[in-house]
């Protein structure tokens, strides 16, 4: 099922011309309402006139986080606060949260791609949606909530946390659709295990998984523990909240929804877009968006482009599934090294629950990072050497996957905090100054 | 003939051992023998109790990583020698010991063997009349 025929099958040349028509428009709203995109682009000599089609967007300027910080709380909001309906606010984890509003129009296309992109995930008018995303300032709730309403399906509003009475609602309501974080949906799992709940007591089919970095093999295990099809999605609040983009049923790669929210891939370092197919870091234009459009919007994610046909009918662009942000990155002795690639060496050995701890740190002007690993009960061996053997057979994985030499710590079960959010999965002890 | 021992995975911390065996005694299983094996890092304590399949569900519940394992019990006069006795047979078997661990009270002394072939064990220690202690005997010393 495709939600919105017209513009999720539209001819790539037809999407160009739209997309260009759009940036056009939107370069002159934030001229002349916005004050910093108005100095960035008199700093760069260009009018809005100039903007001809979409071949004009690798010229025009780039915004990033630390602008929306600088512009804290309504800086770079284009319209008059009368016309702002909803604010949303990121965690703040690393400096002042990110403060995101919409107008009654932005709202409307919001509900239109969660409506999108639930649709490609298998939600139908019949599903009961169990939205365990946290409801608040928290984009994932309220966005995955309202794209629902607009399906017509039947949404359980029961936003994250008190997991017991989750489940037991998630049995007597008949949820089908399971709408959370990976690490949330792997921890509902456990909690099933562990109370003995009969899988077949629960009617849940599809689980749709986002807000934060997981891997294949992650999804693996959360397929096989729930027997449901994981599906990921992708969004960031900057740009619009959950509904940015997401896979449909062949699950490769993410169907972007690139009417409202344009694409481009470069290089972190050149800033250069790259040609397509290249992996970068991702960034966004939202060309539709009333109360806060960015341009060329640094995400920090990266990930590539897949320009080729989907068999699911869909000519929109697709985005690698995103594993790893460039400021996730950590600088290991000159190695670049992403969190998600060590829980993809863990999951493959298969003998170890994908829950693990990085820590950094800095001994003698060295960094060493080690990881922490809990000891899976299924595969733990009363002898030492074996034990000693999947230790090393861990280390010298990560060896030689990825160049650099660690120190592997095995960690009795349940010694990591299970979140109802985020995970927190990296500590850097490292005092840089 | 086998014997089921516990096994338990536990960090060198402080305070996980308290934490364990007050967990089984709260649960009123009782230890007839217990040793520990230890690295830098993390030990596996072995323990033989009254109820191994309780307390294997107990340590579950307690989110420790837990299994059972067989392991035979053998017993020979507590007197001089009488160790070597019982190895000899082993090992002029070609069965060589993972680990083991020994206590003796009075006139008897008790030896819990781990080893790759425990039936095979067995079947030896037994063909060469060593005496060998069924479970509840054990539990029951």
């Amino acid at each position: 099922m495709i939600w919105n025929e017209k513009f999720e099958t539209m001819p790539r040349e037809e999407m160009r011309e739209w997309q260009g028509q759009k940036l056009k428009e939107m370069v002159e709203r934030i001229y002349y309402n916005v004050p910093l995109y108005r100095r960035k682009l008199q700093e760069m000599n260009i009018l809005p006139e100039d903007i001809e089609g979409i071949d004009d967007l690798s010229r025009l300027p780039f915004t990033t986080k630390e602008d929306l910080r600088d512009n804290y709380p309504y800086g770079l909001f284009a319209v008059p606060m009368s016309e702002i309906i909803r604010i949303h606010a990121s965690s703040g984890t690393t400096g002042k949260p990110t403060v995101v509003g919409y107008t009654r129009r932005d709202i409307a296309v919001w509900s239109e791609v969660v409506a999108r992109i639930l649709t490609s995930a298998g939600v139908e008018r019949d599903d009961y949606i169990h939205v365990a995303y946290g409801y608040g300032l928290f984009t994932g709730g309220l966005g995955i909530h309202y794209g629902s309403e607009k399906v017509g399906a039947t949404v359980i509003p029961i936003s994250a946390g008190n997991t017991k009475k989750q489940l037991q609602l998630m049995e007597d309501l008949g949820s089908t659709i399971l709408a959370c974080t990976p690490s949330y949906a792997l921890y509902l799992a456990e909690t099933i295990e562990e109370l003995n709940i009969k899988r077949d007591n629960l009617k849940l089919k599809i689980g749709i998984f986002g807000a934060e970095p997981w891997t294949n093999n992650m999804r693996k295990k959360v397929e096989e523990l729930l027997n449901i099809k994981a599906i990921d999605i992708y969004g960031l609040s900057e740009i619009i909240g959950p509904g940015v983009a997401s896979e449909c049923e062949y699950q490769y790669g993410l169907h972007i929804n690139e009417d409202h929210f344009i694409p481009e891939i470069i290089d972190p370092e050149t800033l250069e877009v790259l040609p397509a197919g290249e992996r970068g870091e991702l960034v966004f234009t939202t060309v539709t968006k009333e109360g806060l459009p960015l341009l060329r919007y640094r995400t920090g994610d990266l990930s590539r482009l897949i320009y080729d046909k989907c068999r699911c009918g869909r000519s929109l662009v697709r985005m690698e599934k995103c594993l790893g942000r460039s400021d996730d990155m950590l600088i290991i002795r000159g190695v670049n090294v992403f969190p998600s690639q060590i829980e993809s060496i863990l999951l493959e050995m298969g003998e170890t629950e994908p829950h693990y701890r990085l820590i950094v740190d800095r001994e003698n002007n060295l960094d060493v990072l080690e990881v922490q690993v809990e000891v899976d009960d299924q595969f733990f061996s009363d002898e030492i050497k074996k034990l000693e053997q999947l230790s090393r057979k861990i280390r010298s994985n990560i060896q030689s996957t990825l160049g650099i030499s660690v120190k592997v710590t095995l960690v009795e079960p349940r010694t990591f905090e299970r979140s109802e959010g985020k995970t927190e999965r990296v500590i850097d002890n490292r005092k840089l100054n | 003939m086998t014997v089921k021992q516990l096994s338990v995975f536990l960090e060198n911390k402080a305070g996980r051992l308290t934490e364990l065996t007050r967990i089984l005694g709260k649960a009123g299983i009782n230890m007839t023998a217990l040793s520990i094996a230890d690295t830098s890092e993390f030990g596996i304590i072995r323990i033989v109790v009254s109820d191994p399949e309780k307390a294997l569900q107990i340590l579950k519940e307690n989110n420790f990583s837990v299994n059972l394992t067989d392991v035979v019990c053998l017993t020979t006069a507590n007197q001089a020698g009488a160790l070597a006795e019982g190895l000899e047979v082993l090992s002029a078997e070609g069965i060589s010991v993972e680990y083991m661990y020994a206590f003796s009270i009075g006139q008897q002394a008790f030896i819990i063997l781990k080893t790759e072939d425990i039936y095979r064990t067995i079947e030896v220690l037994e063909k060469n009349n060593m005496h060998l202690l069924k479970a509840t005997e054990l539990y029951n010393i």
